[in-house]
């Protein structure tokens, strides 16, 4: 029996979807429609007039060497990152599920940081790696390493990973510890019994089980590294150095906002939506198939 | 060859001790049924052989090597588990193959041993299947494949049964009991059916609240049960159990009436005497009030009480009968060697 509740008439049911509509609208489709409508416009150095392009501000885009430059920035960013964070996760997922004592305390402490704010977390993070007055990069130079991320694009790579890997990873956790639990006990001990040890029985048997859950946090973590990972950079490297970690979204802030070119802007969030989208498709279509239910 | 002796194995949960010193030998070949009420223990204890629960105290041995540290992929058993624990994602043929492939078989090997496996648990039409498309009964098949494939030096099986309906359950019994004939292989059982129990092990053992109180055939438990507990656990419907005097043969009941007892004590004892011993006889001493009565078909169960007393008696009687048939009293009868006497403080059999 299927437990459903009917409505006599239409008006209550479309007056309790509306709020849902309204948010739609005013936060996805109304902006997306001004980014798709400016993004075939040039407006003039003074910002009083702008001029009808067509698809000249996508063209310039695809052969413009620094948005291609973004481009790979971006893929290497967010694969970075969705790695760090989800293996790290699993990693204390993996020991948390081990241990019975104490594991609600050691649960509630791995969320905090989800709770902090991007940027916060950004400020944190730099000041900890800060070339001068940043604890890890005093404990860096005493081991010989001089660490400096303004100036060095590979250190400021990892340590915007790092930062926005570590937000991530109690949202992560959460969810492969949830996965973890799910698995019925005797499943892991008919395998002990059938001679798996534990490495064993986490890759034939575990892993699998837990892939549901997996493929959600890879499609939600790169969703996230696209985009939410903005606030991180904007604090500790706003892109630099030398646009080392100028990600698309940043490339569109900062076209858009400091270098006031709306159109090309606006034409790059269109590829990004379109990007996004593309990718959540292919990952749904060729990696949800490996997925067990 | 394959035995499994517990010497004083003992098992405590901090400072909860759930298994008291069980001292148990089980011989090569031998199916042992492990009962008892929910909690008692039995779980834990097969845990303990499988190796999936540490052993607080005591010493365990398969054949004659102490297993107690061993993991439980070293203690060469298998186990199948109450709701099968089958691996959701392989199917039914990399189910059973998964402990060879991990022994590092031959491919050749593996097929062979999975197929015959298979043939023998009428599984082979469903090997490429997954866990989840199979019935109730397959499943607890592909269970049982699983453990056979590696000839285990012992099987353990906890409440295998106990998922699937009760049909089925009777035929699974069945096939268990065959398997394990011709396999030969020493098994342990556990169940909180004691119609399951009688009907499978070579021998029982009955566990309460962490103590064996008995251990022995089916028959011998049934015939001569060493406690009270025993007593009123194994039979089915269960022993009637009633507080008397003795004086040598002689029992008083609590509502004055007089029987003959072939086991002699004196005072108080507990007096046990199976529905199935009490008959109609018009000159027997014991006088009842019939009560409800649940018809069988093969026989009838009275629900009656003791005149001029409270106390409770279930008989069964051969045959089809009815409230009206019986009439409001009945005379019964019960032979002097049906009668079993318990020490009113321990519980133990009066043997004398
Ligand atoms: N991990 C544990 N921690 C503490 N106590 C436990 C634990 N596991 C079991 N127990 C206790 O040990 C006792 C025996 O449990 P066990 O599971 O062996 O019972 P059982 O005889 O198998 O019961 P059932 O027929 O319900 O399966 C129970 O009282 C139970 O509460
Ligand atoms: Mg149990």
């Amino acid at each position: 029996m299927e437990k459903r509740v009917t409505f006599k008439g239409k008006k209550l049911p479309l007056l309790l979807i509306l709020p849902q509509v309204i948010i739609t609208a005013v936060f996805f489709f109304w902006p997306a429609g001004q980014a798709i409508y400016q993004s075939a416009f040039i407006p003039d150095p003074f910002g009083l007039k702008s001029q009808f392009v067509g698809f000249d501000n996508f063209t310039f885009l695809l052969s413009d060497k620094y948005y291609l430059a973004a481009f790979t920035t971006t893929a290497i960013f967010s694969s970075l990152v969705t790695v760090v964070s989800m293996g790290v996760a699993l990693w204390l997922a993996l020991m948390a599920d081990r241990i019975i004592k104490g594991s609600s305390a050691y649960r509630t402490l791995l969320i905090w940081p989800y709770a902090v704010a991007p940027a916060v977390a950004g400020v944190l993070w730099l000041f900890l790696f800060s070339p001068n007055i940043g604890l890890a990069s005093w404990y860096l130079e005493k081991l010989g390493y001089q660490w400096n991320h303004t100036l060095n694009g590979g250190e400021a790579m990892g340590l915007v990973v790092l930062a926005s890997a570590w937000g991530r990873i109690s949202y992560n956790f959460l969810f492969f510890l949830a996965g973890l639990q799910a698995i019925p006990k005797s499943v892991i001990e008919a395998a002990a019994i059938d001679g798996a040890h534990f490495w064993r029985r986490f890759w034939t048997i575990v892993f699998p089980l837990l892939s549901p859950t997996t493929f959600f946090l890879l499609v939600v973590n790169i969703v996230y590294a696209f985009f939410e990972t903005f606030g991180v950079i904007h604090t500790i490297t706003s892109g630099g150095p030398q646009q080392s970690t100028t990600i698309l979204v940043y490339k569109v802030f900062s076209d858009g906002f400091v270098g006031q070119d709306l159109g090309s802007s606006a034409a790059q969030s269109v590829i990004l939506l379109l990007v996004v989208g593309l990718l959540t498709i292919l990952q749904f279509k060729f990696i949800e198939r490996r997925v067990h239910y | 060859m394959s035995t499994v002796t517990l010497k004083s194995v003992s098992k405590s949960y901090g400072k909860v001790k759930v298994i008291h010193g069980v001292d148990v030998a089980i011989n090569d070949k031998e199916f042992v049924v492990v009962v008892g009420p929910s909690g008692c223990g039995k779980s834990t204890m097969l845990r303990m052989i499988a190796g999936l629960e540490t052993i607080t105290d005591g010493d365990l041995f398969i054949d004659d090597n102490r297993v107690n540290e061993l993991e439980p992929m070293d203690r060469n058993i298998a186990m199948v588990f109450q709701n099968y624990a089958l691996y959701p994602h392989m199917s039914v043929y990399d189910n059973m193959a998964y402990s060879l492939k991990l022994a590092k078989l031959a491919k050749s090997d593996i097929q062979d041993r999975v197929n015959k496996a298979a043939e023998l648990l009428q599984l082979s039409e469903y090997l490429d299947r997954k866990p989840r498309q199979l019935s109730g009964g397959q499943r607890q098949r592909v269970a049982m494949g699983r453990a056979i494939v590696r000839k285990p030096a012992v099987f353990l099986f906890d409440e295998p049964l106990s998922n699937l309906d009760a049909k089925l359950r009777v035929q699974m019994r069945l096939e268990i009991r065959k398997l394990q004939r011709e396999l030969g292989v020493t098994s342990v059982y556990v169940t909180h059916d004691q119609v399951e129990a009688m009907t499978l092990g070579d021998r029982l053992m009955v566990l309460n609240d962490g103590v064996v109180e008995q251990f022995g055939t089916p028959i011998e438990l049934y015939e001569q049960p060493a406690t009270l507990f025993v007593a009123e656990f194994i039979g089915s419907p269960s022993m009637n159990i009633v507080s008397a005097n003795a004086n040598g043969h002689q029992l008083t009941l609590t509502n004055g009436t007089q029987l003959e007892s072939s086991t002699s004590a004196s005072g108080p004892v507990m007096l046990g005497i199976r529905p199935e011993h009490i008959v109609q006889d018009t000159t027997g001493n014991l006088l009842v009030d019939t009560g409800m009565v649940e018809q069988l078909g093969s026989n009838t169960l009275v629900h009656g009480t003791l005149s001029d007393d409270n106390t409770p008696v279930v008989y069964s009687l051969p045959g089809i009968h009815t409230e009206q048939s019986l009439g409001e009293k009945m005379r019964l009868g019960v032979s002097q060697d049906s009668i079993h006497l318990f020490n009113s403080d321990t519980g133990q059999r009066i043997m004398s």
